[in-house]
């Protein structure tokens, strides 16, 4: 097989470990190399392409998805220490076919330019708001300054979430 | 990302055991430095043991003093009641740290145990006498505005990165560990190595040795205590110079006082000169802003790094100022 231009898996690449990974309410069982991230693993294994890589570093928040209902960056985190734990992605989080109110908050503020960020930024906010801080411009900047806006949305990202956490804007 | 193997640990003892039979082993808690050295191929373990089940978490206030288990997440650290009304001085340090998300991933015990930020060391394709030892030091006469002024050697000018280890050091912290030889304290203030001759080794663990728990003793600081950080941006970045201050006062007498600067040093700093001078005087402005012009003694800056001095020296009076709550 001509491989030429192709990434080559490493010789000793194995997809030998058995996962459970619980994404938006569903169980799927999963073979995994050990350096499977569980942002390789819902892009590249479950097609759940709504969460984005930005940096692979943890710099960006463009892969920010909840685990147990907290935000955290899915290319920091190998899928198999998950250990069965409760992902949401951007895919589950409107319900019967509404938008989530943060989704909506977003849309009504024209809270973004590209949208490349919007997903992390969306769930990184619904993260913030279970955080149940003040909602005040100044905590809100403060407490997403993990995720970056290439655009320079950022105003009206501050403006949606405080209408999200029903503070107006 | 080269190929590892992974096992998970169910207990204390599997970890150590597995640890103990692989010198090329690495622990994984939070994982948030390590993917990020597994990613840019500036570490390749051949196997990584998960910890993440072994049962140190949580905080647990006693007698003033707290003790932390080495696998709560920094942002449950931070979150904590008792931490913020008896140790303020490390959720301020803590909620300063990073990103939220990376606080939800990263564990206290692998934050004391993060390597440097230097871009010679995060960067595989160029010589770095920590990543590689003997290869040389770019950072040298290269680009070095991120490195230490304090503690370095011809080897390595490296800048230890973190800011709980800052507050920690200022709180009189210990640690402890655990290897199949047994369980050890060790003072925060003894962790970390001088680069020296052998800058690939950052501390005093001996491998396979494993952080459970960190120790806060009471203190009474928590009044007159502050984590001033300046860095490039406002928020989620590396402190170019951080100042933690703990003072205990007699009504305006500093009786006791701790002073340690991160971002500075080749480990977090303690600022010991200024500590002395403080002692036993009265805090007042005239006071903070001598006391800070010692902060740069023993200095030694590269080309790129020499504004470290003028802002050490004003981050430690501004520092002082704000623990003192004269501002």
């Amino acid at each position: 097989m001509d491989n030429l231009g192709q990434s080559t898996p490493a010789p000793d690449a194995t997809f030998n470990i058995d996962i459970n990974l619980t994404v938006n309410g569903t169980t799927h069982r999963l073979a995994v190399d050990a350096r499977t991230t569980l942002l390789d693993a819902l892009r590249d294994r479950l097609h759940l392409t709504g969460t984005k890589r930005g940096c692979d570093l943890g710099q960006c928040g463009a892969c920010t998805v909840l685990l147990d209902g907290r935000r955290i960056n899915a290319c920091l985190m190998l899928a198999v220490t998950v250990r069965g734990r409760p992902v949401t992605t951007i895919e589950g989080i409107a319900e019967d076919g509404e938008l989530h109110p943060m989704q909506t908050a977003f849309v009504e503020h024209d809270a973004f330019q590209c949208g490349y960020c919007t997903p992390g930024q969306i769930m990184s906010a619904i993260g913030l708001l279970g955080e149940l801080r003040e909602t005040d411009a100044a905590t809100i900047r403060e407490h997403m300054s993990g995720n970056i806006c290439r655009c320079g949305a950022y105003s009206n990202i501050v403006a949606a979430v405080r209408a999200a956490a029903g503070k107006g804007s | 990302m080269l190929a590892f193997s992974y096992a998970a640990a169910p207990d204390t003892a599997t970890a150590l055991d597995l640890s103990g039979a692989d010198a090329n082993a690495a622990f994984i808690a939070g994982g948030t430095d390590l993917l990020q050295l597994l990613q840019e191929a500036v570490i390749a373990p051949r196997s990584l043991i998960d910890i993440n089940a072994l049962p140190f978490v949580g905080v647990r206030i006693e007698q003033g003093g707290a003790r932390i288990g080495a696998l709560t997440r920094l942002s449950d650290v931070a979150d904590d009641a008792g931490i913020q009304q008896h140790f303020p001085l490390l959720a301020q340090a803590l909620l300063e740290t990073a990103s939220p998300q990376v606080r939800n991933m990263a564990t206290v015990g692998g934050n004391l145990l993060q390597r440097t930020r230097c871009l010679y060391f995060r960067d595989a394709t160029v010589p770095c006498n920590k990543r590689q030892p003997g290869s040389g030091c770019p950072a040298l006469d290269g680009l070095n505005r991120i490195n230490a002024i304090f503690g370095g050697s011809e080897h390595c000018i490296a800048s230890y990165p973190g800011d709980m280890a800052t507050a920690l050091l200022a709180l009189d912290a210990d640690i402890v560990v655990q290897s199949l030889q047994g369980e050890r304290r060790i003072r925060v203030a003894d962790l970390y190595r001088l680069p020296k001759e052998t800058p690939q080794h950052d501390t005093f663990l001996a491998p396979g040795e494993l952080i459970t728990a960190v120790l806060l003793p009471s203190n009474h600081a928590a009044r007159h205590s502050h984590y001033l950080k300046l860095r490039d941006r406002a928020s989620f970045e590396w402190a170019l110079v951080s100042v933690a201050v703990a003072l205990e006062m007699d009504t305006t007498q500093v009786r006791k006082a701790r002073v340690v600067a991160g971002g500075v040093g080749t480990k977090p700093w303690r600022l010991v000169q200024v500590e002395d001078d403080l002692q036993g005087r009265p805090l007042t402005p005239d006071q903070a802003r001598q006391v800070g012009d010692l902060a740069g003694d023993g200095a030694a800056p590269r080309a790129g790094n020499a504004f470290k001095v003028p802002m050490l020296k004003r981050a430690v009076e501004r520092a002082l100022l704000m623990a003192g709550g004269i501002t």
